[in-house]
């Protein structure tokens, strides 16, 4: 055990090096992007001295390297600057939603996994079946129906036309308060305060934007489990458990899904990376107050320190979903010597 | 600061709720035990928060936090509004500060005076240009000479905080956006407001503004939204050394007298108003609350206003309001923006749009008619088809002298030997591509029957600022300005003079130079002011250098909620709605 997290540690530092090559090329590429944030905050009507003295006061007057500096030394004491669009603190933007994000794919992944997985799995042990027909129309159909479309489809029959959803305003209904901040998962803090209405508003609200996400990263999953699963069903192993005369769920789940698993996993961490950062056009049809949008909206109008924040943020993100995946594997198969890396 | 506010309503809650209410409004039987008792209130009150706490018909307003109920059942006195900005500061002299958030600047605080209330012929209201109405002022009057201005402030008058508002509260505020630069700044100096100098505190209600020349636009200029008369003794003493303006105060704490507080605030979110029942500067609103609602899609804000949802649908795209504007139950304001045209500018820094015949056979080629019913959804007024080319009246923006006539655009350009055709980029912005792209196929496919071959260049929204209006380097490419003071000439001053932000076409006319520059400050009525417009209206039709497509219109849907008024700085002021 003691192995492991030393393991873990020395993981970390191996990251120290990704963490700063995001820093550098966050910064450079910000400044590399079209658009001057100067002239764009000092407003329509805003002349050559109005639009000096906001360069000024934004500090890009300075030289690059001193800019890069005077960042680097923030981001060290935890301070990511201040967004110039929202007015917040980078941090404390973040803080407020990454949470709303990840409480919406989470909770996508969750829906997405219960339904993707067990399909997969039945459509490998009945190739040509209905599950397996079914299987495919639902890998088709979410690849191929983009998530905004889904999403205002949703919205039109449940809320529009039939009513039972509630009013896609984002991650409560306005007449609700939003639980005090512990976690900034709503649910989590509705259940926290025992403020059981709450909890049950947000999580109405959450249910369209995460059928809409889980219908859309489903496909990848299912797919996998199934090829997985079929490539582990056909392999030499299962044959020997099966002649060994194994009852058929001992072959199925302890031996054909186990192995099955990885590379499920592998795929379950690249679609929760990437939904996080993709999902902004569910976020804006849901009117959902989620990073995506933020990270759009901050490199439309060249925030720059809200999008070096939102790609550090990520950066971080990767590297923690790394290490617990990696951790995972080892976990599933015994055979993946972790301390060995 | 949700937090505090959030406080400071549970102290109040404690004032106003009885122990029968606690348990009626958590919908539990169970008395709150005594350790329990203050997070209790503090839970009432956050329910209670968005009807409640204060009402004093708290019975009935407290039953739609018991269960999921539509806006409209909201209360009679809540009025919810979606809308598709951020409203990203409290203070619009912050600089950063995004346009929607100027009306902050409008509801929570006053200015010294404001404008009239007039009926527009469909019968939706607009502010009155014509007519300037005390606020925080009671009178003013002009010095003899006319060169000063002296304010009596009503001895009445509170800000929020019930402290009075002095004429040092005036003088301070107006120091503060001469000072801080970028757009406040300009915005006062449109006003001939440029520095602290101008300002004098004569006594405790008795404010004096020294001007530095006469101009009709003084005036104007201090009912809008810039000139906001800030609570200086909160804010200084929250300055320091670094911000002496208290700007990262005022950014997250309002500090004002105006008609409503602001209850919450969540960039990104929503912006609560709460009404402040002890307004002095005009007469309490009707509504209690209005909830600012963001939601980015146009879909779901129409959604949300067609099931009835929510009251107001705040600057609806074109489509939706022409869609929309037969619906029973739902009233669509259709206001053409004032002062404002969107244009086709031909830059004359580039060879062949030197020549005036060339912009006026493009003028001539652009299919009007298509481009407003495609692009604009026929929502807003044409600005085509006007007849003889010298003006009958100074109303701006009115008719060019153009119309869709391709054997007319053919002939000039022959005569300007270019019968050949040429090629040339035209430029739009991504950021506003609804309504640039299609105009500019209509254009690019009409440009294309006289022989001239455009192609369309795409600019990124965060460029196109920089490319078109700074630098000046698009050949061809689409403009909107609109001037908030609504004169011609001082449209004319930001979009005809030479190096002016917003002629991005390079225009330079020794006439209209000298003739904008004359009028600007001149009175309206002075006998010479007609004329002089009429000229420049007339060179401006002639040379063409900014081809009019149509006027904008600002789109507003509502439902169950009368009193929306149109105003030129194009957000929400919410101080007149009514539940209807």
């Amino acid at each position: 055990m003691t192995g492991r997290l030393a393991t873990v540690g020395l993981r970390i530092t191996h990251s120290i090096p990704v963490i700063l090559g995001v820093v550098v090329v966050s910064f450079l590429l910000t400044r590399a992007l079209p658009g001057d944030p100067a002239v764009y905050f000092a407003g329509p009507a805003a002349d050559a001295a109005s639009i000096a003295q906001i360069r000024t006061a934004l500090g890009l007057d300075k030289p690059l390297p001193e800019q890069f500096l005077i960042y680097a030394t923030d981001v060290l004491r935890g301070d990511f600057g201040q967004s110039i669009s929202t007015g917040q603190p980078v941090s404390e933007d973040l803080a407020n939603r990454l949470p709303a994000s990840l409480e919406l794919t989470l909770t996508a992944l969750l829906l997405s996994c219960a339904i993707a997985i067990p399909i997969g799995v039945l459509a490998a042990t009945r190739p040509g079946s209905a599950v397996d027909h079914l299987c495919r129309i639902l890998v088709t159909a979410g690849v191929s129906l983009p998530t905004f479309f889904t999403g205002v489809v949703l919205i039109y029959v449940f809320y529009y036309l039939l009513g039972i959803a509630p009013s896609p305003l984002g991650r409560l209904d306005f007449i609700y308060i939003e639980p005090d901040h512990v976690t900034g998962f709503y649910l989590i803090d509705a259940a926290i305060a025992g403020d059981w209405e709450t909890w049950l508003a947000a999580l109405k609200q959450l249910v369209l934007p995460a059928v809409t996400l889980a219908l859309f990263t489903l496909a990848p999953l299912a797919r996998m489990t199934r090829a997985a699963m079929l490539s582990a069903l056909s392999s030499d192993y299962i044959r020997t458990a099966r002649a060994s005369g194994l009852t058929d769920n001992k072959v199925l789940f302890t031996y054909a899904f186990r192995n099955a698993l990885l590379p499920v996993i592998t795929t379950l961490g690249m679609v929760f990376s990437f939904t996080l950062g993709a999902n902004v056009l569910v976020e804006k049809v849901f009117a959902w107050p989620g990073i995506g949008s933020y990270a759009v909206e901050a490199l439309v109008v060249s925030d720059y320190a809200a999008v070096q924040g939102f790609v550090l943020a990520m950066a971080l993100l990767f590297v923690a979903l790394n290490l617990i995946i990696d951790l995972t594997y080892s976990m599933i198969d015994p055979r993946i010597g972790f301390e060995a890396k | 600061m949700l937090q505090k506010i959030q406080h400071k309503d549970a102290k109040i809650a404690i004032e106003v709720l009885t122990k029968a209410d606690h348990r009626e409004v958590l919908g539990k039987g169970s008395s709150p035990s005594i350790t329990k008792g203050t997070k209790m209130t503090y839970e009432t009150s956050r329910r209670g928060f968005l009807t409640g706490a204060g009402a004093t018909a708290l019975g009935v307003s407290v039953l739609p936090f018991l269960k999921v109920l539509p806006a409209s059942a909201a209360g009679s006195d809540v009025v919810v509004a979606v809308t598709g900005q951020t409203i990203n500061s409290l203070d619009i002299h912050r600089s950063g500060t995004n346009r929607p958030s100027y009306q902050v600047a409008v509801n929570v605080y006053d200015r010294l005076v404001s404008f009239g209330t007039k009926t527009l012929e469909d019968g939706s209201l607009s502010y009155d240009y014509s007519v300037i109405e005390p606020e925080a002022a009671e009178s003013w009057e002009f010095a003899d000479d006319g060169m000063a201005i002296v304010f009596k402030l009503r001895p009445e008058g509170k800000f929020q905080d019930g402290s009075p508002i002095t004429a040092a509260d005036v003088k301070w505020s107006f120091d503060r956006a001469v000072s801080v630069g970028g757009f406040p700044t300009v915005q006062m100096k449109a006003g001939s407001l440029e520095k602290p100098e101008q300002f004098e505190v004569v006594d405790d209600f008795t404010f004096k503004i020294n001007l530095l020349r006469k101009s009709k636009l003084t005036l104007p200029d201090l009912a809008v939204p810039v000139p906001m008369i800030i609570n200086s003794k909160v804010a200084l003493e929250h300055a320091t050394e670094d911000d002496p303006w208290a700007t990262e105060y005022l950014h997250k704490n309002p500090a004002g007298s105006g008609a409503f507080k602001v209850a919450a605030w969540k960039p990104g979110e929503q912006l609560v108003y709460e009404r402040n029942d002890n307004w002095t500067s005009g007469p309490v609103p009707a509504v209690k609350r209005v909830v600012l609602r963001e939601v980015p899609s146009p879909a779901t804000r129409r959604a949300l206003l067609e099931r009835g949802d929510v009251n107001m649908s705040f600057n609806m795209p074109n489509k939706d309001a022409k869609e929309l504007s037969s619906a029973d139950d739902i009233t669509v304001a259709t206001t053409p923006v004032e002062n404002a045209i969107y244009c086709l500018c031909p830059n004359l820094s580039f060879e062949p749009f030197k020549d005036k015949k060339v912009r006026q056979a493009i003028a001539w080629s652009v299919p009007y008619e298509d481009v407003f019913q495609t692009a604009a959804y026929g929502r807003g007024a044409p600005m085509w088809g006007g007849a003889g080319s010298s003006p009958e009246e100074i109303a701006w923006p009115q008719k060019f002298p153009y119309s869709t006539d391709l054997d007319k655009a053919k002939a000039l350009l022959e005569e300007a030997g270019l019968g050949g055709g040429f090629e040339v980029p035209l430029s739009i912005s991504l950021s506003q591509a609804d309504w640039m792209e299609p105009t500019a196929l209509l254009i690019q496919e009409n440009l294309a029957k006289i022989g001239i071959k455009a192609t369309i260049e795409k600019i990124p929204g965060a460029n196109w600022r920089t490319a078109s209006l700074v630098e000046k380097r698009l050949p061809l490419h689409l403009e909107t300005f609109g001037g908030w003071l609504n004169y011609p000439c001082y449209y004319f001053f930001w979009a005809y003079l030479e190096g002016h932000l917003f002629n991005s076409s390079n225009y330079r006319n020794e006439e209209i130079e000298t003739l904008t520059a004359e009028t600007l400050h001149m009175s309206v009525e002075d006998p010479e002011y007609a004329p002089k417009i009429k000229r420049m209206i007339e060179i401006a039709w002639d040379e063409v250098p900014r081809i009019a497509l149509w006027q904008p219109a600002l789109n507003v849907g509502t439902r169950e909620v009368a009193g929306y008024e149109y105003w030129f700085h194009r957000q929400l002021d919410v101080r007149g709605l009514k539940k209807a």
